[in-house]
């Protein structure tokens, strides 16, 4: 058992697969030679060859495409893309071909591929590179989404996913990148080594999709959450001094619906909170879900705190940011109803 | 306010005709087994003969939704087939039937998924624009223009990778040329050297436009191959010898590691877009001279200058027409899906429940 960031734990994710599975294949750009701009997929080339682990054009519909047909033929393709706000060119293949081809061909062609994408803002990327886009994928039936939020689940949901006999897209949060970030941009950076959720056991696990898990059990208000806002719900339980309980959803689809009407029935309240743009945000679905399943347990309003309805900005990121203090005034809110 | 713009440049059905080029005297001597050539005759007859039967179901109302006819462009489909193997790879587009039962797909099967019909090769699931037979490595149809050509790709990658000398031919219409799509394809094939031949059916027209009114170059695909230090290939494709010939040329290269080609198929479609599309916006003495040098007929008179007896001719006829009626009926006699075979096969599990 060692300490990794979450980079490395990734990393060490494509090892893994890689060295059990000759028919996974990684490629994208700058991800061969270069290692990634993040390093996720460093030393891979020199491991495992060129055939396994190359460089990609800047050409995500290209990448994509050709991962599409690799999965129909044999191969398990886990494909970068640069930062999710590059995926838009891919988004054609994603959803007419990738997430559709299995229905329309009777389950014959089928496309067990992960589409990597780092996720998120907090690096003051502008609007460009720091967007959440999941709620694009969520609402395309056929794409599982993965959002990971710690070294051991990004290892363990990364060969999960790319063991997955569907196409998974895989939303690292970047800003969790070397650390838990808990919101609070004025702080020092508290890095994963200090951080027991990074220890990552060596060899082969997997964290299976479609399960939630309770970060923080608590009596008073649920709050579901996923990526780098887990670690904002949870400063925010602790400064604000409500008995939160925190769920880190992990995977959006397949969801782990048991789990969360279950908290939900014994807190009698909820909030959602995620860091993408509010209006038919994943949150919605969840709010949604929560009062079909849960409506008479409620004691007040589902609430959503979400990053605002505008591009990301760049000079105001903080200000768009749903930081801890933005989540514990709506704690206390609907403690008070 | 007076125009100076001349009246062709919106009326398209006024504008100069582009006919057909001659078809060239010397491909009667092509090295071309007698076999082969009658297997080619066959094939072409399959594809004419069922796509009239898919139109007449149309009129009868049997077929819902649009569909996209290859009539009078029969000749690419079947000399590419003849030169491939069965465990090669094909992609189509949404006018893909041909290419489906070039690949060796049940016509009955083919013709219950036009009808939308549980029998249907995709139990009614895909339906005209989505041909697909995994098990006879014909890999889809698609309907988003140039989506295909980056997925076949990887098909190539994939036989490279696991050393087989399985060929990838990719079959796209003259529109798709003009797509971004169509351009990081012809790359990624280039740079990494695939066994892929990417087959343009150049039939002059991107739907209801004139290709040649929407493209910089005169030939769609083939002006473009040099940028992808591709070899630049305009065949007849009213002549399936000549489209044989030029492809069992390109797919022996790809089969032998050497490389990609690109190939441009200039030919007609006899009817509109689609369904709904009389396709008047032709120059009626184009259509006149093209319907002149159909592919089947060009096709039927060399076998005669060659010496075949007419008879093996109508015979051959014959037995594809009693092929199209069992096809029919086979389709005929299928039930539309139940509701809930809508819900199967979304996941690796079979279903399509994406929560607990």
């Amino acid at each position: 058992m060692a300490r990794m960031t979450m980079i490395e734990s990734i990393r060490d994710a494509h090892f893994v697969s890689m060295e059990a599975d000759d028919a996974v294949v990684v490629f994208g750009e700058d991800v061969g030679h270069f290692g990634g701009v993040f390093r996720c997929t460093q030393g891979l080339q020199e491991r495992f060859g060129k055939h396994r682990c190359f460089d990609a054009p800047i050409s995500e519909l290209g990448i994509v495409g050709a991962a599409i047909g690799m999965a129909a033929n044999g191969l398990r393709p886990c494909v970068e893309i640069q930062f999710a706000d590059y995926m838009y060119p891919a988004y054609d293949q994603i959803v007419s071909e990738a997430a559709r081809i299995r229905h329309r061909s009777v389950g014959d062609f089928t496309v067990p591929m992960t589409i990597r994408m780092p996720t998120g803002g907090g690096i003051y990327g502008g609007q460009t590179h720091s967007q959440s886009p999941e709620a694009l994928f969520t609402h395309v039936s056929g794409l599982k989404t993965v959002v990971p939020s710690t070294p051991y689940d990004a290892k363990g949901l990364l060969l999960a996913s790319i063991e997955d006999n569907d196409p998974v897209i895989f939303l690292e949060p970047k800003r969790l990148y070397n650390g838990p970030f808990d919101g609070h941009y004025d702080r020092p950076v508290v890095p994963w080594s200090k951080h027991e959720s990074a220890e990552v056991p060596e060899g082969h696990y997997t964290v299976p999709l479609g399960k939630a898990v309770v970060r923080r059990p608590g009596a008073d208000v649920t709050v579901l959450a996923y990526g780098t806002m887990v670690y904002v719900a949870l400063a925010a339980a602790e400064e604000s001094g409500i008995d939160a309980e925190v769920i880190d959803l992990r995977t959006l689809i397949p969801l782990d619906t048991e789990l969360i009407i279950e908290s939900v029935k014994k807190t009698g309240r909820c909030i959602v909170v995620h860091e993408a743009t509010r209006t038919s945000g994943f949150g919605a679905e969840l709010a949604a879900i929560v009062q079909e399943e849960a409506f008479f347990h409620l004691e007040a309003p589902i609430r959503r705190v979400t990053g605002w309805d505008t591009p990301y900005p760049h000079a105001q990121e903080w200000d768009y940011f749903p930081g801890p203090d933005r989540v514990r005034a709506v704690m206390s809110d609907v403690m008070e109803v | 306010m007076s125009s100076e713009i001349p009246e062709e440049l919106y009326d398209y059905s006024k504008r100069e005709p582009r006919r057909p080029t001659p078809t060239d005297p010397e491909v009667d001597g092509y090295p071309i087994p007698m076999d082969v050539r009658r297997r080619l005759y066959q094939r072409q007859q399959e594809l004419r003969q069922f796509e009239q039967r898919a139109y007449d179901l149309f009129m009868q109302n049997l077929v819902k939704g649009t569909s996209h006819l290859s009539l009078g462009m029969e000749a690419v489909s079947a000399g590419f087939a003849e030169a491939l193997r069965p465990d090669d790879y094909t992609f189509a587009t949404y006018r893909g039937h041909a290419h489906t039962l070039s690949k060796g797909v049940s016509p009955g099967g083919v013709m219950a998924e036009l009808l939308g019909r549980e029998n249907g090769i995709l139990q009614g699931k895909g339906g005209s624009m989505h041909l697909t037979s995994v098990e006879h490595n014909m890999m889809g149809s698609y309907a988003i223009i140039g989506a295909h050509l980056c997925i076949a790709n990887g098909t190539a990658w994939s036989a490279q990778m696991r050393g087989t000398d399985q060929v990838t031919v990719v079959f796209f219409g003259d529109g798709t040329t003009n797509i971004g799509a169509f351009h990081e394809a012809l790359n990624f094939a280039a740079i990494w050297d695939l066994p892929i031949v990417f087959v343009c059916e150049n039939n002059l027209y991107m739907e209801y436009t004139p290709i040649d009114y929407i493209t910089a170059v005169e030939h769609p695909a083939a002006d473009r191959a040099s940028a992808y230090g591709l070899d630049r290939i305009v065949v007849d494709g009213n002549d399936a010898d000549a489209v044989y010939q030029v492809a069992t040329e390109v797919v022996g290269k790809a089969r032998q590691g050497g490389g990609p080609s690109m190939v441009e198929a200039v030919t007609y479609r006899h009817g509109g877009h689609s369904r709904a599309d009389p396709g008047k916006y032709r120059p009626p003495e184009e259509i006149e001279a093209w319907k002149n040098q159909d592919p089947i007929q060009v096709y039927h008179s060399r076998l005669l200058r060659l010496g075949l007896p007419e008879q093996d001719l109508i015979e051959i006829q014959q037995s594809v027409a009693t092929m199209v009626d069992e096809a029919t009926e086979f389709a005929k006699s299928g039930q539309p899906p139940s509701p809930e075979l809508a819900m199967t096969d979304l996941w690796a599990d079979g279903g399509s429940s994406w929560r607990n």
